[in-house]
């Protein structure tokens, strides 16, 4: 077995699921209301949670003296293998409720597959992680059925969000080489399994929200294989100032 | 007001949620909380009330259909109780034979 492609296939987990919930965390203490600051929170808890068994993971398939900390903290741009969709400024609550519906909708599937992988850790933490997930789906499906038949404001906020976010979405179940490869080692998801499941879902929520599917588009990609947006650059410059600025700091 | 003017006045209605922890066997008040109708309050509650494992069951009564008593009338309400300890059963001889009471 390839040992360098189980590396690069969990940490691409491991990036999708920290960029997202960094993301997220940008909303704690600026949520619409109360309640849905603490929801969105709880998701970006659950998101850094499940990137940390990711990185442990991959820590062990790393050399020495490599750490979660040093995976998601020492890392350039070019390293990283998240997807372009997670690295998206939040926009408006429209903007980041679609974000994580789309997002939602491809981790449910992958983990449900994933839970079959041969890799018993990845099997392992796809198994705890779906359940956070199956909350997610259902809290974010909800939340663009509200906003998309909802007021004339809420629904031309989405229709824009829709706009927005559409063209990232391919990149989602467009295979990287890793994960091609991941397939064939018999540890890795076959993301053409889920295309059809993912589109499925989008256009049930979307017909309830009395939102249009956009048609065929042209869809970005890069992120997978470490070419991002110019917005991964700011995000990693927060999050990651800290630990360069303090090297090894505790508290 | 119903549910939809309070949405139109872009206030959303005050629930009162009830939670049962997995040793309790009946639901407790927790607390309330703002959402729009029964299943987001439902969900708010889920997220508010039960992210350090404190519940296996919620409910959730918008606050507007709880009618309380009036605490100016403790006086007429409660204290004839006081003097009246015979209306615990305490005061009945058991049977020797009859156990767990």
């Amino acid at each position: 077995m390839n040992k360098k492609n189980l590396l690069d296939y969990t940490l691409h987990l491991a990036d999708n699921a920290l960029i997202i919930g960094h993301r997220n965390s940008e909303w704690c203490g600026h949520g619409p209301v109360l309640e849905q600051d603490i929801a969105i929170s709880n998701i970006a808890l659950d998101c850094i949670g499940q990137a940390r068994n990711f990185y442990q993971y991959a820590a062990q398939l790393s050399v020495n003296d490599t750490s979660e900390d040093s995976l998601a903290y020492l890392r350039y741009t070019i390293e990283f293998k998240n997807c372009l969709l997670v690295e998206l400024p939040n926009g408006d609550w429209g903007q980041t409720i679609l974000r994580q519906f789309y997002f939602s909708t491809y981790q449910y599937f992958l983990y449900q597959q994933l839970q079959n992988s041969s890799d018993q850790q990845l099997a392992a933490i796809a198994e705890k992680a779906l359940k956070e997930v199956t909350y997610h789906l259902r809290w974010s499906s909800e939340w663009v059925i509200r906003l998309g038949d909802g007021t004339e404001e809420s629904k031309q906020r989405m229709e824009h969000a829709v706009d927005e976010l559409w063209s990232y979405t391919g990149e989602l179940v467009q295979a990287a080489s890793y994960e091609l490869l991941a397939v064939s080692e018999g540890y890795g998801v076959d993301l053409s399994t889920i295309k059809t499941k993912w589109e499925e879902k989008v256009r049930t929520v979307f017909e309830e929200a009395t939102l249009t599917l956009p048609g065929n588009a042209w869809m970005q990609s890069g992120g997978k294989e470490g070419r991002h947006t110019e917005h991964l650059g700011f995000v990693l410059a927060e999050m990651q100032f800290l630990q360069r600025a303090y090297p090894g700091a505790e508290w | 007001m119903t549910t939809n003017e309070h949405i139109n006045s872009g206030e959303w209605p005050l629930w009162e949620i009830f939670i049962r922890s997995r040793q309790g066997l009946d639901h407790k008040h927790v607390g309330s909380l703002h959402a729009v109708d029964a299943q987001m309050a439902i969900e708010n509650a889920r997220d508010v009330y039960t992210r350090r494992m404190e519940g296996v069951s919620i409910w959730v009564v918008e606050s507007k259909h709880i009618h309380a008593s009036n605490p100016a009338d403790a006086e007429a309400f409660y204290d004839p109780a006081n003097d009246k300890a015979y209306r615990h059963p305490t005061f009945y001889n058991l049977p020797d034979e009859l156990k767990h009471m």
